[in-house]
């Protein structure tokens, strides 16, 4: 009762700054972010009183089994639930956002101008989709390496909620025009300082669960969630640096200045693309490939030459991001040069995750869900080899500020981190929710090749977007002239940008496929279909053809 | 050498395998080299660091427009970064310096041209232009595809408080200097305003540009800011002054 008590009285207090932050503050914006802060305080106060109980309310909500499981999993089925519909809304805000490149008038000033839901789609689907995949494996793997259930199992729900939580004032925070004008770390810096504390709070859960581990040896996985636990907090934490112009408002500026600042930001760029979607994503590979295999990871000492350099070497990237900008040459070309030398250790995970399937490669024909993981190391092979192309400086001059990037990133956003996502997630939902196997084996199909095809048309058409854009902005006459005025390359690329926005769609398709295959597994369906990988027998025509008797003409 | 004497590969990475704390601090300390002997000496070596003629902070009315600039994300569209090539120079004019962003809080520089390079786009095109393109680019540009910012002419410029907002540029290393905290409020207001009593703003602020931008003298709006910033973008420094050049000559790289 007195923890009750207590509990109530700290939503209380923060209820209390929260109102008189909003009727503090000149600016509006802040003023609706501290009413999202009341809102969780209001819902906070009203679950902590008890007038129904929400875990109870939750799980008859998402149909969890009742009981304890053997493992703390109630965090992660709320993770993989997140992680279905933050991936729905990211990628159709990217859908939304690709509409609007071919058909500016899809533009909805103020709030749903491209400028302002472009950040909202990058962090929906970096930082809400695969950051609650992260999330969510992560708790998950953890806990079945080291044998043992979560340490602090409230701290790591208020990691789950802390996170969501961060995620909605970031989302809204955009629309409403309240970012500080960096890419991939656009939140305002209370935002910031909240993700710090919730991510110090992952940090504790994860590492508190290892230290109780009832294995010697710290299996690898986890030594790639706790490379990218520890990198992303030191990456935020110096990125964000900022003085804030009033603690009652949302404005700051940043620490840095100028060339400082570009190369700060841009070592946190990239190393958010190394570490939340690589390292991350490779923790999740390093368990659940092996895991759907039904074999053991490749080569041990691969994963410790490639777990190391690749952490080493993806910090000295970033510069590669500006190349023949104002930074200084020399570290312009150690960007370039630590660029190519990261190709090695990449390749070094992808073979290491290939080579996995020794021994099982007929799985690729019989389970889509090893398809989808072959395909993601694929396309993590493929992107991992154009990125170390893209750096050296004479293919920048040309790729840079074109959609060739854009491209790029998408090959390994929706092919890598996407398809691997997928896979765990149809890997974990049976499990979790204690199913015999999913709803359907065959819709996991669908969603394959739609994905599959949904990317190919997405980075073919930004190829050529990107290079024809290139090559236009330098196209010089015999006369000496530019050719081309800046509008012709943006008239240029319409039929690209369509097809673009086409290509996303399919995507997006073969999400809400497996979306709709997810929730019915969640429920307990299973749909009736012929298994996959049969071939078809047809027992009646499986028989010697007989000699006839010739027919008899009648007398 | 018999077998059971030779020494295992990776024999010492068991140690790093069976203890966390070691396995994060070795972690930590590989991953935190790469930046610091990237970033650190940015903060030192004189061509990042160097003064170059002409630069001087943004007055409160350009502020107010870089921080709607910021606000509306034109940065995922527009780089304020020319790379010294001959196409870009000639598109754009003299590539980017250092010292050109040294107020900027943050950097602008931009990853993404699907419209053009702003970084010296002040001066190229008329007021009016400017705000007829701003709240419908169609109708100048027939094959842009810029979203409408015309809410941006019917709202008024409201700063909470821009003694504030200089304060903070100065705790970040801004070189404001007392007066100019204190003339901010109405620093911000005059520049935008014929009928105002400008005062020294021109003197503390050189360069600075003071007229109604967005056709509306009545008022003041964000639309005026942001035509503010826009119209000074690249117009400080003298690119071709002897003391440029001779900065130029000195830089070292590219």
């Amino acid at each position: 009762m007195e923890a009750v008590v207590k509990r109530l009285g700290a939503w209380a207090l923060v209820l209390l700054a929260a109102i008189s932050a909003i009727a503090l503050t000149p600016e509006r914006g802040f003023a609706i972010h501290m009413g999202i802060v009341a809102l969780v305080a209001v819902i906070l106060i009203i679950a902590t009183l008890g007038t129904y109980d929400p875990l109870a309310r939750a799980q008859s909500i998402f149909r969890m089994p009742p009981g304890p499981s053997r493992y703390d999993d109630d965090v992660v089925r709320w993770g993989v639930i997140a992680t279905m519909f933050w991936g729905l809304a990211g990628l159709l805000a990217g859908v939304f956002i690709a509409a609007q490149l071919s058909f500016p008038q899809l533009n909805f000033e103020p709030y749903l101008n491209f400028g302002r839901v472009r950040p909202l789609h990058t962090s929906a689907v970096i930082f809400a989709f695969g950051g609650n995949a992260l999330l969510a494996t992560s708790f998950y793997v953890v806990q079945r390496t080291c044998r043992t259930t979560l340490a602090f199992p409230a701290m790591a729900r208020f990691v789950f909620w802390g996170y969501q939580l961060f995620i909605v004032l970031a989302a809204t925070g955009y629309l409403l025009g309240i970012g500080q004008g960096r890419e991939y770390a656009e939140p305002e810096w209370y935002v910031d300082l909240w993700l710090t504390v919730v991510w110090l709070a992952y940090l504790a859960v994860f590492v508190g669960t290892i230290l109780r581990r009832h294995e010697p040896h710290i299996y690898v996985a986890n030594w790639f969630y706790l490379a990218f636990i520890v990198t992303i907090a030191m990456l935020h934490v110096v990125n964000n640096l900022a003085v804030p112009v009033s603690f009652l408002g949302s404005k700051s500026y940043s620490a840095f200045a100028g060339v400082q600042d570009a190369l700060t930001q841009w070592w946190y760029g990239h190393n958010a693309v190394g570490f939340f979607l690589t390292a991350g994503f490779l923790a999740m590979m390093y368990y659940f490939v092996p895991k759907q295999a039904g074999r053991p990871v490749y080569s041990y000492r691969l994963s410790i030459i490639h777990f190391w350099s690749l952490i080493f070497l993806y910090i000295w990237a970033g510069p590669h991001h500006l190349h023949y900008t104002a930074l200084p040459d020399w570290a312009q070309t150690l960007g370039m040069v630590f660029s190519v030398m990261l190709w090695m250790p990449s390749w070094g995970g992808m073979i290491n995750g290939l080579m996995t399937l020794n021994g099982a490669w007929d799985k690729v024909r019989t389970d889509p869900i090893i398809r989808m993981m072959v395909l993601a190391l694929a396309f993590y092979g493929m992107s991992t080899f154009e990125g170390p192309m893209l750096s050296i400086k004479a293919v920048n001059s040309l790729s840079h500020y074109t959609d060739w990037t854009i491209g790029h990133v998408h090959s390994g956003a929706l092919g890598w981190n996407g398809m691997i996502t997928f896979a765990c997630v149809y890997y974990l939902v049976p499990r979790l929710w204690q199913k015999q196997r999913l709803y359907s084996l065959r819709m996991i199909n669908w969603h394959f090749w739609l994905a599959t095809l949904g990317i190919v048309f997405y980075a073919a058409s930004m190829w050529v977007a990107g290079i024809t854009q290139g090559l236009m902005w330098r196209e010089y006459g015999s006369d000496g002239y530019l050719v081309n005025s800046f509008v012709d390359t943006v008239a240029a690329l319409h039929p690209m940008y369509v097809l673009r926005a086409v290509g996303g769609l399919m995507y997006l398709s073969g999400a809400v496929i497996m979306a709709y295959n997810i929730w019915m597994t969640i429920l307990g369906h299973q749909r009736v279909e012929a298994p996959m990988g049969d071939t078809a027998h047809d027992a009646a025509a499986d028989r010697p053809i007989l000699p006839e008797p010739a027919a008899q003409p009648a007398e | 050498m018999t077998e059971h004497n030779r020494k295992e590969p990776f024999e010492g990475h068991k140690r790093l395998e069976k203890n966390v704390t070691l396995l994060a601090a070795a972690t930590f300390v590989t991953v935190a080299i790469g930046g610091v002997v990237e970033i650190a000496p940015l903060f030192w070596i004189d061509n990042t660091i160097e003064k170059v003629e002409g630069m001087r902070p943004y007055t409160p009315l350009e502020q107010a427009g870089r921080d709607i600039y910021i606000r509306e994300g034109c940065y995922v569209c527009h780089s304020q970064m020319i790379r010294p090539f001959r196409d870009e120079v000639e598109r754009y004019g003299h590539y980017s310096l250092a010292a050109e962003s040294m107020y900027d809080h943050p950097f602008q520089w931009g990853s993404k041209r699907t419209g053009p390079d702003l970084a010296r786009v002040g001066g190229r095109y008329s007021d009016a232009w400017h705000v007829q393109h701003l709240k419908a680019p169609r109708s100048v540009v027939p094959q842009s595809i810029m979203p409408n910012y015309s809410f941006l002419a019917e709202t008024d410029l409201k700063v909470p408080d821009p003694s504030a907002t200089l304060t903070a540029l100065k705790r970040v290393g801004v070189p404001y200097s007392d007066i100019d905290i204190q003339m901010a409020p109405k620093d911000l207001m005059a520049q935008a305003d014929p009928e105002a009593d400008a005062g020294d703003l021109a003197a503390r602020y050189p360069k600075a540009q003071i007229r109604d931008y967005d056709g509306d003298p009545s008022r003041v709006t964000e639309m005026d800011a942001l035509v503010a910033y826009l119209q000074m973008l690249g117009t400080l420094v003298d690119v071709n002054s002897a003391a440029a050049q001779e900065a130029l000559a000195e830089e070292k790289g590219r």
